[in-house]
């Protein structure tokens, strides 16, 4: 399988199978398009010899056999036959999404815990079920080294002490199992303080500060209890955190919904605020909320993205680049086909834990009560949901078989599926479109960074 | 070659043969928590030989 498409002025074309990656010339990307629909070598030159040299079209030919022969190009797939072994796989836990706390300072109206309300039953998570989660984490990860522990909520912050303790905990384990833990937080900003950003810079691999953007965006959909936006407040403390992690290990993490399909200028915003790792995202909700993405969204937003790409060149050609998380691509070949299968790790590799010590597949299915997998005492009990998650990769779901974007997409979110059409092992249609857009602009960017290199190169040389 | 430059150097089917330890982070298509996504990982036993 091969994608072609144009973006840009670069014409692309993505090998699936072997991952590769070619920026090619119109003429080549004709004849690949003919290649494609099993027209012959000879057809193709009387074809084309109208348009392009015979010459050029021969040499051309040429080199995509020599692709072909390589294993670069048409590469057939031969995952499917591992994918048995696959799924028989032992699959260990690695990481955890600590719950530390069932409340919150902000009403997010976006919120996947009902603004923070997690209906109605708010709680913090004591250091004893906090510890037994990490003594669990321990003694079901195998012969794992790196474990994740994600400081998520409601808003961690508002527990700040068991945060604290419990990376002392880990610290302390770390040295008697042998393992490492990477800690994360993920937090509103809103108490954050002098204080717990040293904490954070001293122990946290990385850190999600949720911004949605422009200033009338973001106090629309983040504002206190008492409907007063939230901006103001944590604006200025987060440009203190980022730049005090010299702009490097954290994400300004927002979300877009539909009142800001403009979501280009959201991003640009964030970066005109001086962030350099940025993340804005569609937002995850019930197809009925009124903020909720929409089929007819979807060409707009596509547009966005291409917006957005093209401005991200171009500043990074003035010095004043930033990441964006969804361009973010790794073409030196990136995680291993294992990998690629397996996604997320949801509900397998990576479980979510309430502030009473239960066990979910993942934060979005904290609450789904037919999703609860046991808890931190007791372990897994619900086999049958541990193994439901473990065979739904891109070969169980009809929708992946014949797209281009299944391995770096993996199927997609599990919860945006049970969400909008009742079933983790469907796929997200509008999730589908949008992740297949930011793929092919990622890789446009990786094109246009490479180019700029070449084009620099060249220039000292002569 | 003449017509044709290809960007990336690693083949995904080499992977079958020596992949799968499993210490790689895990993903999220949303940065909501951490971690990345599967297409911007990399691969935690290179990066430890690097």
């Amino acid at each position: 399988m091969v994608h072609r498409y144009k973006n840009n002025g670069y014409l692309i074309v993505l090998d699936v199978n072997s991952g590769s990656v070619h920026i090619v010339d119109e003429l080549v990307y004709e004849i690949i398009g003919l290649l494609e629909t099993n027209v012959t070598p000879s057809e193709i030159v009387k074809n084309l010899k109208g348009q392009f040299e015979e010459t050029d079209i021969r040499t051309a030919l040429e080199e995509c056999e020599s692709l072909q022969e390589a294993g670069m190009l048409f590469t057939e797939d031969t995952y499917e036959e591992i994918i048995t072994q696959f799924k028989d796989r032992k699959t260990v836990i690695k990481a955890l999404c600590l719950h530390i706390a069932h409340d919150c300072n902000l009403a997010c109206r976006y919120c996947f815990a009902e603004e923070g309300e997690y209906h109605g039953r708010k709680a913090l998570m004591s250091f004893e079920t906090g510890k037994q989660a990490l003594d669990f984490l321990i003694a079901n990860s195998g012969s794992r080294k790196n474990l994740e522990v994600d400081f998520f909520g409601g808003e961690p912050l508002m527990n700040w002490q068991v945060v604290k303790d419990l990376i002392a905990y880990g610290r302390e384990q770390e040295q008697i199992h042998d393992k490492r833990f990477r800690f994360t937080l993920t937090t509103n900003g809103v108490l954050l303080n002098d204080e717990m950003i040293e904490t954070a810079n001293r122990e946290m691999d990385n850190v999600v500060l949720s911004l949605d953007g422009r200033k009338e965006v973001n106090d629309s959909m983040r504002p206190y209890r008492n409907g007063k936006g939230s901006y103001e407040r944590v604006v200025p403390v987060f440009q203190r955190f980022a730049d005090s992690r010299n702009q490097d290990k954290y994400y300004v993490r927002g979300t877009f919904t539909r009142h800001n399909l403009d979501f280009s200028r959201d991003v640009l915003h964030l970066a005109d605020l001086g962030f350099r790792q940025i993340s804005v995202e569609p937002v995850v909700a019930l197809p009925e909320e009124e903020y909720a993405i929409r089929e007819e969204d979807i060409s707009v937003l596509c547009d966005e993205y291409d917006v957005l790409a093209k401005e991200m060149i171009r500043r990074e050609k003035e010095g004043k680049g930033f990441q964006f998380f969804h361009f973010m691509i790794d073409l030196t070949g990136g995680p291993c086909v294992y990998k690629r299968l397996s996604g997320c790790g949801a509900g397998t590799e990576y479980l979510a834990v309430t502030p009473w010590g239960d066990l979910y597949p993942c934060h979005q299915f904290v609450g789904e009560e037919k999703y609860l997998m046991g808890n931190v005492y007791d372990g897994v009990k619900n086999q049958k949901i541990r193994r439901k998650f473990q065979n739904s990769h891109v070969y169980a779901k009809e929708e992946c078989k014949d797209c281009f974007a299944k391995f770096y997409c993996s199927g997609g979110c599990a919860a945006n599926s049970y969400k909008f059409h009742g079933s983790v092992d469907g796929v997200y249609k509008i999730g589908c479109k949008l992740q297949r857009k930011r793929v092919e602009c990622a890789i446009m960017v990786k094109a246009a960074k490479e180019t700029a290199l070449l084009n620099a190169h060249s220039k000292e040389e002569r | 070659m003449k017509h044709i430059r290809t960007l990336n150097t690693k083949n995904l089917q080499n992977t079958v043969k020596k992949g799968g330890c499993g210490e790689c982070q895990t993903s999220c298509q949303s940065a909501c928590k951490t971690s990345c996504t599967v297409g911007n990982q990399s691969c935690e036993s290179k990066r430890q030989q690097m």
